[in-house]
C-alpha cells in the first residue's frame, strides 16, 4: 500500500513513471503541449499501441519490396501449403501467398481507417458546431437528423447502396462510411458548443460582426481540438472494424481489391481445416484495433486529464490518504476538484497559477 | 411522466416510419430486380420482362410504391419475393429465431456486463480488475465475425476431445430430430450455446467497460459515504444507493448500442446458419430484393424503436427527477 501511495501520490496522469521525473525538470518551461507528450508516454500501453500501429504501416507498405513472393503471384508448387519455408504464413488454394496477400489487405485497411476516422471527424466537428452554435430549429433539424442515423445502423444503409459502388472504386466506399460514422461525436460536440458559446471570446468575435462560420471554424472547433483529436482516433478503429465487417459480406471493398475482411472471408470457408487462410489477416486486425483503441485511451488521459481515469486515480489518492495517514502523507483538501488533477503531478505549474492545489508537499 | 413517455413513443413512431421509407428509397434507387431476369439465357421475350416490370411497379415513382407497400403492411402483408413467395409467410418465423437470439443474448450481455463492470470498479486495480479490462478491450478489437468462426474453431476441438457433438455450430435446431419436448429443448440448447455466446460477449465487453466508469464516479461521492456514515453496510449502501445512481447512464447507453447488437446479429446468424433477419438482410441484398430489405428495416427500427422506448422507462424508474 505504501508503495502504491507514493506512485499516485507523484503521478495522476498514468502508472509507472513516478514522482520524481515531475520535478526533475523544473527550470525548463513546461508548455502545454510538453506536458501532454509527457503524460501520454508516460503511458505504457499507449506508447505500446502507437509503436505497433507505426510498425504496422511499415510493413504493410513496406514489406512487398523484400517478400518472396507478391500477391499477384501464384506459386503452382504450392497448394494450401501451411506456414514454413518461403510462404511464410502459407499458401492458398490457388498457390497465392497469404503473406503478400495479408499486407496488401493491411494496406487498404490501414488507409481506410484512417481516412474514414478524419473525414468522419470532421464532419462530426462542423455538424455537432452548427447545431449547438445556432440552436433552434437548426438545432433540432440536425439532432433529429443524428437519431434517424442512429436508428438506421450504419451496417444496414451501407448494405443497401453497395450495389450502387459495386465495381467503382473504393473511396466510394470511404465517403459512405464516413457519412455514416460521425453521429456520436456530432453529439459529444454540439453539447460542448452549447457552453463555448456563452464564452467571452466567441461573444467578443460575435460582437465584432465575425461570420458566424468564420467563428465556428476559428474559435469554437479549435476550442474541441483534443476532444476531436480523442475522437478521430477512436473513430479509426471503429472504421476499421466497419470496414471489415462490411467487406465481410462482399459490401465494401470490392475485387480486385482486397482488405482484411475480403480475406477473412475467404479464409473463414475453409477455416475449420486451413485456419492460417484467416488466422492471419484475423491477428493483424485484432492487433491493429486494439492498437488504436489503446492510443485512443493514453491520448484521452494526456489531453484531459479530468476525464475518466486520471480522475480515477486522482480519487483513489484521496481515499488512500483519508485511510491510515503515512507520515509522508497529508490529508488532502477535501474541496479539491477534478481539474487540479495535473497540477499535483507537476509542481511547477502548480506552485505558480493554482493556488488551490495545497498538497504538493505529498509530492516532493 | 406518463405524458413524457407518450411524447417520447409519438417521436420514435415517426423515426421509425422515416428510416423504413428512406431504407425503401435507397433499396429502389440501387437494387436491378429485373438484373436476374435479364441475364438469363435464352433471353426471356420481352412481354416477360414487360410483366414482371409491371408487376414489381418499376413504372411508379418511388414514393408511390412505397405507400403501396405500406398500406399492404397496415393489412398485414408484406409483399412478395423477387422469387414471388409471400414475405408474411416467412416472416414469423425469421422474426422468431431473431428474437430468441437478441433476448437472450442482451438480457445475459447486460446483466453479466453490469456485474463484471461493478466487481471491477469495486476491487479496483486487483487482479479481477485488470484481467476484466484486458478482456473488454480485447472483446471490443475483435469483429464478431472473427469471434463467431473462432468460437467454431473451439467448438470442433471441444467435440474433438469428447468424441462425440456437444455443441453444435449449424443452424438453430437439428432438422432430422425426434424425441420428447424435454430432449428437443436440449437440442436447442445446444445449437443456442455459441450463437448467443457471440452476441453476449461484446455486450458483456461494452457495458462492463461503461458501468466500471459510472460506479467509480459513484463510489467517490459523498452520499455513499453519508450512507455508511448513517449505518448502513458497505454492501448494503452500495446496492441500494451506488448501483442504482450507476445504473442511470446505462439505460441511455442500452438504447444507443441497440444498433451495434443487431449488426453483430447479422453476422452471428450468417456464421451460425440460423435463417433468422440478419440473415434474410445478407439474402435480400444479394438477391437485390427491395421488399425482403425493406421489412428488415422495418423490423429493426421497430426494435431500436422498442429498446428506446424501454431505455426512456428504465430512466424514469431509475432517476426520480424525471418523475415530474
Amino acid at each position: 500500500m505504501t508503495l502504491d501511495d507514493t506512485d499516485s501520490a507523484g503521478t495522476s496522469g498514468a502508472a509507472g513513471g513516478g514522482p520524481v521525473d515531475a520535478s526533475v525538470e523544473p527550470t525548463r518551461a513546461l508548455t502545454r503541449s510538453r506536458l501532454v507528450v509527457r503524460r501520454f508516454l508516460r503511458n505504457r500501453l499507449a506508447l505500446v499501441g502507437l509503436v505497433v500501429i507505426a510498425l504496422l504501416y511499415v510493413l504493410a507498405f513496406a514489406s512487398p519490396m523484400f517478400a518472396p513472393w507478391t500477391h499477384a503471384q501464384q506459386d503452382y508448387t504450392a497448394f494450401l501449403r501451411p506456414p514454413g519455408g518461403s510462404h511464410w504464413f502459407g499458401t492458398t488454394q490457388i498457390g497465392e501467398d497469404v503473406f503478400a496477400q495479408t499486407m496488401r489487405g493491411l494496406q487498404k485497411s490501414l488507409t481506410i481507417g484512417l481516412l474514414v476516422g478524419v473525414i468522419s471527424t470532421a464532419m462530426a466537428a462542423l455538424v455537432g458546431a452548427t447545431a449547438g452554435y445556432f440552436g433552434g430549429w437548426v438545432d433540432r433539424v440536425l439532432m433529429w437528423l443524428v437519431d434517424l442515423l442512429l436508428v438506421l445502423p450504419s451496417f444496414l444503409i451501407i448494405s443497401i447502396a453497395s450495389p450502387a459502388f459495386r465495381g467503382r472504386s473504393w473511396l466510394l466506399f470511404v465517403v459512405l462510411l464516413a457519412l455514416f460514422g460521425w453521429m456520436m461525436t456530432a453529439r459529444i460536440v454540439r453539447g460542448m458548443t452549447m457552453t463555448l458559446r456563452e464564452r467571452e471570446f466567441v461573444k467578443a468575435a460575435r460582437f465584432m460582426g465575425q461570420s458566424p462560420l468564420r467563428i465556428i471554424v476559428r474559435h469554437i472547433v479549435p476550442n474541441m481540438a483534443s476532444l476531436l483529436i480523442i475522437d478521430a482516433t477512436i473513430n479509426v478503429g471503429a472504421a476499421v472494424l466497419a470496414e471489415t465487417g462490411l467487406s465481410y459480406f462482399g459490401f465494401g471493398v470490392q475485387p480486385p481489391d482486397v482488405s482484411l475482411g475480403t480475406l477473412i472471408a475467404a479464409g473463414t470457408r475453409s477455416a475449420l481445416t486451413f485456419p492460417w487462410l484467416f488466422l492471419f489477416a484475423g491477428g493483424f486486425l485484432v492487433v491493429t484495433v486494439l492498437s488504436v483503441n489503446w492510443v485512443g485511451d493514453g491520448l484521452r488521459d494526456a489531453l484531459d486529464p479530468t476525464s475518466t481515469r486520471a480522475r480515477r486515480r486522482e480519487r483513489r489518492r484521496r481515499r488512500v490518504d483519508a485511510g491510515p495517514t503515512t507520515p509522508t502523507t497529508q490529508s488532502a483538501p477535501t474541496t479539491q476538484s477534478a481539474s487540479t488533477a495535473p497540477s499535483a503531478s507537476t509542481p511547477s505549474i502548480g506552485s505558480s497559477h493554482r493556488p488551490q492545489s495545497t498538497d504538493d508537499g505529498s509530492a516532493g | 411522466m406518463a405524458g413524457f413517455l407518450l411524447r417520447r413513443l409519438a417521436n420514435y413512431v415517426v423515426l421509425c416510419l422515416v428510416a423504413t421509407f428512406l431504407a425503401f428509397t435507397l433499396a429502389s434507387l440501387t437494387f436491378d430486380p429485373l438484373a436476374k431476369l435479364n441475364e438469363r439465357n435464352p433471353p426471356p421475350p420481352a412481354s416477360v420482362i414487360e410483366a414482371k416490370r409491371r408487376d414489381l411497379r418499376l413504372d411508379e415513382p418511388v414514393p408511390q410504391r412505397f405507400v403501396a407497400w405500406m398500406s399492404g403492411v397496415a393489412r398485414g402483408d408484406f409483399g412478395n419475393t423477387a422469387t414471388d413467395q409471400p414475405i408474411t409467410a416467412e416472416l414469423g418465423r425469421r422474426v422468431g429465431v431473431s428474437l430468441r437470439l437478441f433476448l437472450i443474448g442482451t438480457l445475459l450481455g447486460v446483466t453479466l456486463g453490469v456485474l463484471v463492470g461493478v466487481v471491477s470498479a469495486v476491487r479496483q486495480y486487483r487482479f479481477g480488475d485488470y484481467f476484466a479490462t484486458l478482456f473488454s478491450f480485447l472483446v471490443l478489437s475483435t469483429p464478431v465475425f472473427l469471434i463467431g468462426t473462432l468460437l467454431k474453431f473451439g467448438a470442433l476441438r471441444l467435440n474433438q476431445g469428447f468424441g462425440f457433438t456437444v455443441l453444435y455450430f449449424t443452424g438453430e435446431a437439428d432438422p432430422s430430430f425426434q424425441g420428447g419436448w424435454a430432449a428437443a429443448l436440449l437440442d436447442r440448447l445446444r445449437h443456442l450455446v455459441l450463437p448467443t455466446l457471440a452476441i453476449a460477449l461484446h455486450q458483456i465487453a461494452f457495458y462492463s467497460r461503461y458501468q466500471r466508469s459510472a460506479m467509480l464516479d459513484v463510489l467517490g461521492s459523498d452520499f455513499l459515504r453519508t450512507a455508511q456514515a448513517k449505518g448502513l453496510t458497505r454492501r448494503r449502501a452500495l446496492f441500494r444507493h451506488g448501483l442504482r445512481t450507476a445504473l442511470i447512464p446505462m439505460a441511455t447507453l442500452f438504447a444507443f448500442s441497440f444498433g451495434l447488437l443487431i449488426t453483430g446479429g447479422v453476422f452471428t446468424e450468417r456464421i451460425f446458419g440460423w435463417f433468422g433477419m440478419g440473415d434474410w438482410l445478407v439474402y435480400g441484398v444479394e438477391q437485390q430484393d427491395t421488399n425482403i430489405v425493406a421489412t428488415v428495416t422495418l423490423f429493426v427500427a421497430v426494435l431500436v424503436l422498442v429498446s428506446g422506448w424501454l431505455s426512456d422507462v428504465l430512466y424514469a424508474a431509475l432517476d426520480p427527477r424525471v418523475r415530474v
